[in-house]
């Protein structure tokens, strides 16, 4: 991958929530048509990060670019226009809404010209959805709701997909389900994926890179064979049962 | 009982007014949580603008047919009203978006008084009265309906029907209710939040106007300080139906129109706004969250 620039480039990276540090300095890149995973504790900053990506917060210090455009300072739903979708920590799914309305809040960006054919690939994906399609989102299982909240940032046809903790509260069957989704999609798309991930077994095999987060920072980074025969990375992450 | 039913279309009429108030104290309300307590004077600014405009045609022109009037009034009444709340939310509100919540009910309730206060100094302090535009009274089973009465349940249902198709059927109305659910995630999806704020205000102010221009056909008089009772009356329908709720601000308005009208032909005159404040009170004692309000805890 060496001499091209990367689709997301994250440089020094510093956020703060008032006065407390979250972002230490980060460093992360994310090249065309890659999975990138981003493994570390609780409370490492992995969310923060995503959400940094997408301005909100804004990064107090360094510099974020996507796709060539400085991304820094510039407003959430203008960065969202740039197609980076993101299925967010807590899934955030409208409560008060069917899940055809926020399949179809993801779709606004065209205004709606996609819908049809696209949610068709959804319901593909997660056909499980397609069975809920009038009920309330507030009413789903956590799994559908997590199912729904990819669903949504695929109906923005992003060019980059950032997902935190898609793996959250679901149980190993569906999992599986999700991680081969993304896998697919990323095979015959090339869709861009960026993830962030408590079940580092499973992201580090899915991934073709891999960065650890630790107290905000970057610590070690490579390609996800590597960081899963990691020693360090094993010790801290992975023994003590796959999750 | 024809008394009975008189009453009833009386407390329909005013309802309907309080109603179009309502929506826009809960509109803003459900989508940044606050209280604007400039509504009311929004829709006082509403019906003046309406009785300047009338004063103007029948100026300019010998005779206008009532119809055509009463649509420019609303309508530059409507244009006035949203360029009024558009402005003070950019100027008043937004500022202070992100600080104690405290902040911004105190800056509406300044900014009431400062609305109220300007009309006065331009307006002047009189009542200003126009002459009846609409005066036919039709007699049905001994029941007397005004034509004005009619025109303010037509007016209202045509309204109420555009907006509900607005908020619930188009990309603007979902937009709305996602910045309203999760404003944060609306973002990530590419909503301009503030721009769908603004966009609130001006709906709300809108509805305030036909509100106002209806009141001065129906009153034929308005005064600077008339935003602040109905206004006031407007907020507690919307509190009575649900705060957050537009179906519960339209049954709320309703509600409190016909305890008045009822009241005052039953019992006293002089007591009306008790027995309104009062059945608020004992609502909210056994719904907390009003009568189509949602309750505050959230399946997550």
């Amino acid at each position: 991958m060496t001499g091209q620039t990367p689709l997301l480039a994250v440089e020094k990276v510093e956020t703060f929530y008032g006065n407390i540090r979250a972002l230490n300095g980060v460093d992360v890149s994310v090249n065309q048509g890659e999975i990138v995973a981003l493994i570390g504790a609780n409370g490492a900053g992995k969310s923060t990060l995503m959400m940094t990506i997408c301005g909100a917060p804004h990064a107090r210090a360094g510099r974020i670019t996507f796709d060539g455009t400085d991304i820094t300072a510039m407003p959430t739903h203008e960065i969202a226009r740039l197609r980076i979708a993101q299925s967010p920590e807590g899934r955030r799914i409208f409560p008060r809404m069917s899940v055809r309305e926020n399949l179809q809040m993801g779709a606004s960006l065209d205004n709606m010209q996609y819908f049809d054919q696209d949610v068709e690939k959804v319901f593909a994906l997660f056909p499980r959805l397609k069975e809920r399609i009038d009920q309330r989102g507030g009413t789903l299982s956590g799994g559908e709701q997590q199912m729904l909240s990819i669903g949504r940032a695929l109906m923005a046809r992003p060019k980059l997909l950032l997902l935190d903790e898609p793996s959250l509260g679901l149980a190993p069957l569906i999992v599986k389900q999700i991680f081969d989704a993304i896998r697919e999609l990323n095979r015959t798309e090339g869709l861009t994926v960026f993830l962030v991930e408590q079940n580092a077994f499973g992201a580090l095999k899915l991934a073709h890179r891999g960065y650890v987060m630790v107290n905000g920072a970057v610590t070690m980074s490579g390609s996800g064979r590597d960081l899963l025969a990691n020693p360090e990375v094993r010790a801290a992450y992975l023994e003590g049962g796959r999750h | 009982m024809q008394y009975f039913i008189q009453q009833l279309i009386n407390g329909l009429t005013l309802g309907s007014i309080y109603g179009l108030i309502a929506i826009g104290y809960t509109m803003v309300y459900g989508i940044i949580g606050m209280i604007n307590f400039a509504h009311g004077d929004i829709f006082m600014i509403g019906a003046f603008t309406a009785l300047i405009v009338f004063l103007i045609l029948s100026a300019i022109f010998y005779s206008v047919p009532v119809v055509v009037a009463l649509l420019i009034m609303m309508v530059v009444a409507m244009i006035m009203t949203s360029l009024y709340n558009w402005t003070i939310e950019k100027v008043a509100y937004r500022p202070l978006r992100g600080s104690f919540r405290l902040a911004p009910l105190i800056t509406a309730i300044g900014m009431s008084i400062a609305l109220s206060n300007f009309v006065q100094v331009t307006q002047g302090p009189r009542n200003k009265p126009i002459p009846p535009l609409v005066t036919d009274v039709y007699n049905v089973y001994g029941i007397s309906i005004s034509l004005k009465q009619i025109v303010i349940a037509v007016v209202t249902i045509v309204l109420l029907t555009l907006f509900w198709y607005l908020v619930n059927k188009t990309s603007l109305g979902r937009a709305q209710r996602a910045c309203e659910q999760d404003r944060k995630m609306a973002a990530l999806l590419g909503v301009d939040v503030d721009r769908t704020i603004s966009i609130t205000f001006i709906m709300g102010a809108s509805l305030a106007a036909v509100a106002g221009t209806l009141f001065l056909m129906y009153y034929g008089v308005v005064a600077f300080s008339d935003g602040f009772v109905p206004g006031v009356k407007a907020f507690t329908a919307a509190v009575l139906g649900g705060i957050g709720s537009i179906p519960g601000a339209v049954l709320g308005g309703l509600l409190i129109g016909l305890i008045e009208s009822l009241w005052s032909a039953y019992f006293s005159i002089d007591y009306k706004d008790v027995a309104a404040f009062s059945i608020l009170a004992i609502v909210l004692i056994f719904l907390p969250s009003g009568l189509l309000g949602r309750p505050e805890v959230e399946k997550v």
